[in-house]
């Protein structure tokens, strides 16, 4: 239930922080405000002391009529509980925040795309450049006051749609008009792109080694990508490698950009529902689950009790198509080239089946509305679910379980590969998968209940080894732990209602903040909205998981060869389409 | 014994490979391929052996639900005279995502007050994300998803934005689509239209008494 991401207990960090920490008393707002110059004090004491020792998201958020930037942060115990939400108040012209890297590694990529997105400085960041957008670009694209190509309006619906209906094409707006502002003494025509540079120098100093040997080597810099068939996307590494070793490796990324998060602000509520089914686009209800959750907890309504099982159900079997995908392409990295892909596939064709019956659409469901479900079961998916949940899956998990588990070269390239400890794991703020593999049984579905997880009966699967090989057999095991939820959700769900209140296009949605989080496929999936009361949400933020866990990557990678890296990288599982938003 | 996983890999790869042939085998005679049961069979639950779709010979069987493009229905009397369902109130311009949706008002040329008809409707499917929100929203069952998804084009500059024409389908189409959610309107707007009457008649016989 999202109302119980607010912590309840007092824990009195007023009293050992006077007059630096203060409650944050805004109408629907939340946890603590923080003096900028006692953040990381506080950050290490609520680590130290009270046991947060998990970042989840940091977020900026540009308040243009208050002249501030705030920086909001969701800590958690990795024991489970609610989060713990602090903010730092800065000016708006040249914001500048202490840098929480070094007491949580997890807010590197997070901040760098703060200061991408916002402008937000972090002094003592050790790498601060841009992440999303590229290098020399001018402005950051998250500001209010900023206006993207194409710009008309501030809010959709557009006022020319109707009832003037004025036809164009929005190409036929040509984008570098009016919109464009070149800095002083810039000249298109003349001008050489200087990132590349940046990206290497995030490599770090070459240390040659002292040649002892009469052979003398030295490192070479490979990039792995964007155009790589193994990178499930334009996704880009570059790696600084000694022999074959990885010295050093930086993720590039942002080739897929397309500012996910204005667009959301842009538009108003109901319509960033098509939207959040882009970000992961192979577990889309997972993605609507979570913005249903995030707004509802704003209205203050709940769904009805079908929908409930409805949703579970959704995201269940959207848990398992997303699984097998993600093994299927692991040994497609491996170079067992499409034989158990397609296997794995054809289990989540007939998954993709079930949702277009459902939703009408394979990938692109759009199917959650803020207090229900945008329709009800067609007739006779019930039984085609059953059909499949309790003869098919169950069958073929096992089926892909002995095709591939104790498979030796599988085992080979898998086992003690891109190792990650528990600790660093947490430290990272890896999410999903990879930080239960690393042996940390952190799954929100238990340690935070929502919707009405608390009623079903399941495992949370945990592997204690942090390798290339726990993260597959994970994946088998959480589609076990879904199969069995689904079992049940099938054996109770009940009749009735599935929309709370009439449906609307144009919903109410009070002022305030709201974190909503669904454990999704690859990880907590989180939307942080901030609303002042009218159509449109003023901060739309998603705390994406595939984003965020290759923060880590270059941690697993360190030290592997670098035949490996594709291997480690498919074992995380992420899609460019979130990761890039 | 090191290479049994590998052998138990196998087996499973053979097993599939032959279970490819026994499932035509036993299909014998039933049509397998290119027939509507074999298809239905082919993306059921109960499926072995080859599962795809001989894509454009066969086509998978689309479900009602299925969401493409979205289309404007028109109601036709007997004398083939055209209605539009349409009002142009314009909910679906306002709640489409994308914004691909124009229409302009139809404005009584004496008065200039706004007639309950589009002039003009256009959809740039270019755009057109899928979503089905304009047919969710609309009041007036106006609006709805097509179910043909080819589309593809020479010209899409020529072609690809749809206006009132190209866009309108009789109801017929639609009941022919979607015949579960046609029924469940239908029932609907006759419970609305009957509610309706007995409360103007009661009314009236207030009026008498």
């Amino acid at each position: 239930m999202t109302e119980n991401t607010m912590l309840e207990e007092n824990l009195e960090l007023q009293e050992r922080f006077p007059e630096t920490v203060s409650r944050d008393e805004r109408d629907g707002y939340n946890g603590y405000i923080v003096d900028k110059e006692k953040l990381v004090e506080f950050a290490k004491t609520l680590r130290d002391d009270y046991g947060f020792d998990y970042l989840s998201s940091v977020t900026g958020v540009d308040y243009l009529p208050e002249n501030q930037m705030e920086v909001v942060y969701h800590a958690y115990r990795s024991t489970g509980g609610a989060a713990l939400v602090f903010k730092v108040q800065v000016v708006r012209d040249n914001p500048i925040i202490p840098s929480l890297v070094s007491e949580y590694p997890g807010a590197d990529f997070q901040e760098r795309e703060a200061w991408d997105l916002l402008g937000i400085k972090f002094e003592g960041h050790p790498n601060l450049k841009r992440i999303l957008m590229w290098e020399g670009y001018q402005g950051h694209p998250l500001r209010k006051d900023w206006e993207e190509p194409y710009y008309e309006e501030e809010g959709k619906p557009f006022k020319n749609r109707w009832p003037g209906g004025e036809v164009y094409r929005i190409e036929d707006n040509n984008p570098y008009s009016k919109n464009v502002r070149y800095p002083d003494g810039f000249d298109p025509e003349t001008w050489t792109p200087v990132g590349e540079a940046a990206v290497y120098a995030g490599l770090g100093k070459v240390e040659q080694p002292v040649s002892e040997v009469a052979l003398s080597t030295d490192q070479l810099v490979v990039n792995l990508g964007p155009q790589h068939p193994s990178t499930h996307g334009v996704f880009r590494m570059v790696v600084r490698l000694d022999g074959e070793m990885i010295v050093a490796l930086e993720p590039v990324m942002g080739y897929l950009h397309r500012n996910h998060e204005k667009i959301g602000e842009r538009n108003t509520f109901i319509m960033n529902m098509p939207f959040t089914d882009r970000l992961d686009y192979l577990s889309s209800l997972s993605n609507n689950f979570g913005y249903a959750l995030a707004v509802e907890s704003l209205m203050g309504i709940k769904p009805p009790e079908r929908t409930e099982y409805i949703r579970v159900m959704m995201a269940e079997l959207t848990r398992i198509s997303n699984h097998v995908w993600a093994i299927g392409f692991l040994l497609n990295d491996l170079g067992a080239f499409f034989t158990p892909m397609l296997y794995a596939v054809e289990e989540r064709e007939l998954i993709l089946d079930i949702f277009e019956a459902v939703t009408g659409s394979r990938m692109m469901c759009n199917y959650f509305r803020f207090g229900g479900v945008a329709r009800d079961l067609p007739d006779g998916i019930l039984e085609r679910i059953h059909e499949l949940v309790f003869e098919r899956l169950p069958r073929k998990v096992d089926e892909l379980d002995s095709f591939l588990t104790q498979n030796e070269i599988i085992r080979n390239r898998c086992e003690g590969v891109g190792v990650l400890t528990p600790e660093a794991a947490i430290a990272y703020s890896a999410a999903g998968p990879v930080l239960r593999a690393s042996g940390v049984p952190y799954d929100i579905r238990r340690a935070d209940p929502y919707s009405i997880y608390d009623r079903f009966e399941f495992d949370v699967a945990v592997r204690y080894h942090g390798d290339i090989y726990d993260r597959y057999l994970i994946r088998l095991d959480e589609i076990r732990e879904s199969i069995r939820i689904l079992q049940q959700v099938l054996r109770d769900i009940p009749e009735g209602p599935i929309q709370e209140g009439k449906p609307q296009y144009q919903v109410r949605v009070p002022a305030g903040e709201a974190y909503g989080r669904v454990e999704g496929p690859k990880g907590e999936l989180g939307y942080y909205i901030v609303s002042n009361g009218k159509p449109n949400p003023w901060r739309y933020h998603v705390r994406a998981p595939s984003f965020i866990n290759i923060t880590v990557l270059e941690e697993m990678c360190i030290g592997s060869k670098i035949a490996d890296v594709v291997a480690v990288l498919g074992s995380i599982d992420i899609v460019l389409g979130e990761t890039d938003r | 014994m090191y290479g049994r996983g590998l052998l138990k890999g196998l087996a499973v790869t053979l097993k599939r490979f032959v279970g490819t042939y026994l499932d035509d085998i036993r299909w014998l005679g039933k049509n397998r391929y290119y027939s509507e049961q074999g298809i239905a069979y082919r993306s059921s639950a109960k499926t072995s052996g080859i599962f795809t779709i001989q894509y454009p010979e066969e086509k998978l069987i689309t479900p009602e639900e299925f969401r493409f493009i979205p289309f404007l229905l028109y109601e036709e009397d007997e004398n083939g005279e055209k209605q539009d369902r349409c009002t142009s109130c314009g909910i679906c311009a306002k709640v489409c995502p994308p914004q691909c949706i124009w229409i302009v008002r139809t404005n009584d040329p004496e008065t200039g007050r706004p007639i309950p008809e589009p002039e003009e409707f256009f959809i740039d499917v270019d755009i057109c994300m899928n979503c089905g929100l304009c047919a969710e929203y609309c009041p007036f069952d106006a609006i709805k998803m097509d179910h043909n998804y080819e589309l593809a084009v020479y010209e899409r500059h020529d072609w690809n934005i749809y206006n009132k024409e190209r866009l309108s389908r009789p109801v017929s189409y639609y009941a022919s689509i979607r015949p579960n959610n046609y029924e469940k309107e239908e029932t609907a707007r006759a419970e609305a239209e009957a509610a309706k009457a007995a409360r103007l008649a009661a009314r009236k016989e207030k009026a008498k008494s």
